[in-house]
């Protein structure tokens, strides 16, 4: 660049630790000093959460609320039917990964990150479930990867009627005293078990309501249209907690006397509203990016309105907006901790719970550090995994 | 003429799309209609059982709680509408400062994160990577119980050097005392902002007949100095003392104490927000085309001037609407002063609630709030956009 009509040849790049260092850390007086001063905040910094985490922080309030983090009050001699759906999920998991993404590393770190958790402090029993969701899962690899073709339709079907086996069991269904599977009620459902059901849940219900609010956004006729803007910009503009506390005290308002709704349905429906405005303006984003050209090429073909957009350009906009998805999804995970300050015990609601104990009284950091690290290892797993799938799959492209 | 009524005609009204769009419309407005009067109706039976009709009455009515921080005078003598009023200014501070803090600390990281330095790279990455996967509402909540809780008691405050105290009833740090000239100063200030603007559009009207724009930013904010400096020497007695914050038994005192709640929930929400900032920054960055450097610096600007003229003025155009919403978020976010007990608006209006009972009309209240915030935010920001928007032709 310097030197325009040069004839020489190019400079051939050098390589050697020293020439990296003069390079990327003593460029000039100024990056000197600012590595020096990188490096001192990192010796800092290091230094002090290695001192902490090793030597001043009591981890056993952790171990010994393990169960309470992780599925809150629900009763443990009715675990089992937790650990059995988990198996279906890996089960059904393994399944897809065995069909569709066949060499993928990362999809088969899911499958053993069981087996690794088996190095928590868990129970027996927890530790031979662990190991069992591991080997469901690899058994649902190897079908998947046998027979690709035969299964992909079963398991398509098993993904649709995963969340309602999932609801079922959580709750079980039998009133009479002493039956295997009684109601647990929803007081008792906690710490991550709610969490992820209060996610899954607020991601598969706003899912339809978000496209058809991006639909009625891009719709010709007026009265739909500014309906479903009303409604996405009310919801954008107001904070999530306004919309979980109306849910909470307001919702029972609205219905008929006599009908009563759970706290935690409440809770889902809270969510489910706020996330269906923000997945509205993420799939219209997708919708706008389908050129005229495939509508036009639909109606030539002779497809009604319904199916130029169910089969032509809904397929096509979702597929732009899959990325985007990901990240609203993660951010949804990461609302529902909110649910704490309406009363249930999430993951966050749990910490209270824990802190309230006698023996651990002062420990927040300790409590707060562990629920901080399993949001974060959720949520960078969760875009770490859908970034490496992507790149296989080839979504988000075009 | 014939012809055509008679294609009219042959489209039956049941399949004439123009007939069935407004058949359909009004189908959809009569369910939406229908189901809003059926909720109002089981919302009136209700409100009627507990004894409530709903008005905006109560909010004359007295208080009776305290609120820990005010920017002006309240008691719990003062009415439900005045504690409401508070909460509206404590989050009006906190967005502010929050917005202001997390651009300065999101611009950096966001450079950071270009930088060719491979220490304070990664340093970078580490940090956007490690913020962006928590949950804002947990990561406040430690910053709160966590960090400003246990610091150490009043009796062995911490010290930092600056005199700012740190103890777990608040951090004090020094501040300006206003003495009896600082009204005086207060116009002269205003004098000097006034003198900054015309500096500042006169140099820029100068640079656009020119074509050569000045530092107009710079020289605007010397000649405010300026003034300023010249009225605190001019005025018989300085308008402002240093007020240095000090121990006093078992409590803080002096300069300005910033309740740990406060500063839980300004630093939570600056340390969160900065790091989406950031990440639209250095997209912003990254989105100027390497050959716009390079012609610029082909034509012999200089690497500030490179920055200044040219990635920055078109980077802007790309970070401005993610940055919209960044501020947006903060805003809406700051309602999570729930969980850390600082008096926002929502927390407020939430006493309030709890108080008289009127979930339907504070939540609404809230609702409106916070809406009208969204709204001027966005209409700032877009006005802003308009203006830096490439002109085409």
């Amino acid at each position: 660049m310097a030197n325009l009509n040069s004839v020489l040849p190019p400079l051939t790049e050098r390589s050697g630790p020293l020439r990296w260092m003069r390079k990327n850390l003593f460029g000039s007086w100024l990056d000197s000093l600012l590595t020096v001063l990188g490096a001192l905040l990192v010796y800092w910094a290091v230094k002090g959460f290695l001192t902490w985490a090793l030597t001043v922080a009591e981890w056993e309030v952790i171990s010994a609320n393990l169960r309470l983090i992780l599925i809150g009050q629900y009763p443990i001699e009715q675990a089992w039917r937790l650990w059995t759906w988990l198996a279906i999920l890996f089960f059904l998991a393994g399944n897809s990964i065995g069909i569709w993404a066949r060499g993928s590393k990362y999809a088969f770190v899911v499958l053993f990150t069981p087996a690794l958790l088996i190095l928590l402090p868990f129970g027996s029993a927890s530790r031979i479930w662990l190991a069992a969701l591991t080997l469901t899962g690899l058994i649902g690899w190897g079908l998947g990867r046998a027979r690709p073709h035969a299964l992909k339709r079963s398991v398509i079907a098993g993904w649709v009627i995963l969340l309602p086996v999932i609801i079922l069991l959580t709750r079980g269904w039998s009133e009479t005293e002493g039956s295997a599977v009684p109601i647990v009620t929803t007081n008792l459902w906690g710490g991550l078990l709610l969490t992820f059901l209060l996610t899954v849940v607020a991601i598969l219900f706003s899912f339809p309501l978000g496209v058809l609010l991006a639909l009625g956004r891009r719709s010709k006729l007026p009265i739909i249209r500014w309906s479903s803007v009303a409604y996405i910009e009310l919801v954008r503009g107001v904070p999530l907690i306004t919309i979980l506390f109306m849910a909470q005290l307001m919702l029972p308002l609205f219905l008929p006397e006599g009908v009563a709704i759970d706290r935690v349905v409440r809770a889902m429906v809270g969510m489910t509203l706020f996330s269906a405005a923000y997945l509205a303006e993420n799939v219209r984003g997708g919708l706008q990016a389908i050129p005229r050209g495939q509508y036009e090429a639909a109606h030539a073909l002779g497809l009604s309105g319904a199916q130029t957009m169910t089969l032509i350009v809904l397929p096509q906009a979702l597929r732009l907006v899959i990325p985007i998805l990901v990240g609203q999804f993660i951010a949804v995970f990461k609302d529902t901790s909110l649910v704490a300050i309406v009363g249930l015990f999430d993951l966050l609601g749990i910490a209270k719970t824990v802190l309230a104990q006698p023996a651990f009284l002062g420990l927040q950091r300790e409590v707060y550090v562990f629920i901080s690290l399993i949001y974060w290892v959720l949520s960078y797993g969760m875009s770490y995994l859908s970034q490496r799938l992507e790149e296989r799959l080839g979504a988000g492209g075009r | 003429m014939q012809n055509q009524t008679q294609q009219k005609n042959s489209i039956p009204l049941w399949r004439d799309e123009r007939v069935l769009n407004i058949l359909g419309q009004a189908a959809f407005a009569a369910a939406l209609i229908l189901l809003a009067l059926i909720i109002y109706q089981n919302m009136k039976a209700g409100l009627a059982k507990q004894g409530i009709t709903i008005s905006l009455d109560f909010l004359k009515g007295l208080s009776g709680f305290d609120i820990s921080e005010f920017s002006f005078p309240y008691d719990r003598n003062s009415s439900y509408w005045q504690a409401y009023l508070v909460g509206l200014v404590n989050t009006l501070n906190v967005s502010i400062l929050g917005v202001l803090f997390s651009t300065i600390l999101g611009i950096i990281l966001g450079v950071a994160r270009l930088s060719t330095n491979f220490i304070i790279n990664r340093l970078a990455a580490f940090y956007l990577e490690l913020v962006r996967n928590l949950s804002l509402l947990v990561f406040l909540v430690f910053w709160y119980l966590g960090v400003f809780l246990k610091m150490p008691r009043v009796k062995d405050a911490l010290l930092w050097p600056g005199d700012i105290i740190l103890t777990n009833r608040g951090v004090g740090i020094p501040w300006g005392l206003p003495t009896a000239s600082f009204p005086t100063f207060r116009l002269i200030l205003l004098a000097g902002l006034l003198l900054a603007l015309i500096v500042f559009f006169s140099l820029r009207a100068h640079g656009k007949r020119t074509g050569r724009p000045p530092l107009s930013l710079l020289w605007s904010l010397l000649a405010f100095l300026l003034i300023g400096a010249a009225g605190w020497l001019i005025l018989p007695e300085a308008p402002l003392t240093l007020d240095l914050p000090f121990v006093k038994g078992l409590n803080l005192s002096g300069g300005k104490i910033l309740s740990p709640e406060f500063m839980a929930l300004t630093s939570g929400l600056v340390l969160y927000t900065s790091a989406f900032i950031g990440e639209v920054v250095r997209a912003g960055i990254q989105s100027v085309s390497k050959g716009q450097v390079e012609a610029s610096r082909a034509l012999g600007l200089n690497a500030f001037q490179t920055l200044r003229l040219i990635v920055f003025p078109q980077a802007l155009r790309v970070i401005i609407p993610p940055l919209t919403s960044q501020y947006l978020n903060l805003i809406k976010n700051s309602s999570l002063a729930i969980a850390v007990g600082y008096p926002d608006v929502f927390y407020v209006s939430n006493t309030i609630q709890n108080q008289t009972g009127r979930a339907v009309e504070m939540i609404s209240m809230v609702m409106a709030t916070y809406l009208l915030f969204s709204l001027i935010t966005s209409a700032l920001m877009n006005w802003y956009n308009q203006r830096i928007k490439l002109v085409e032709r």
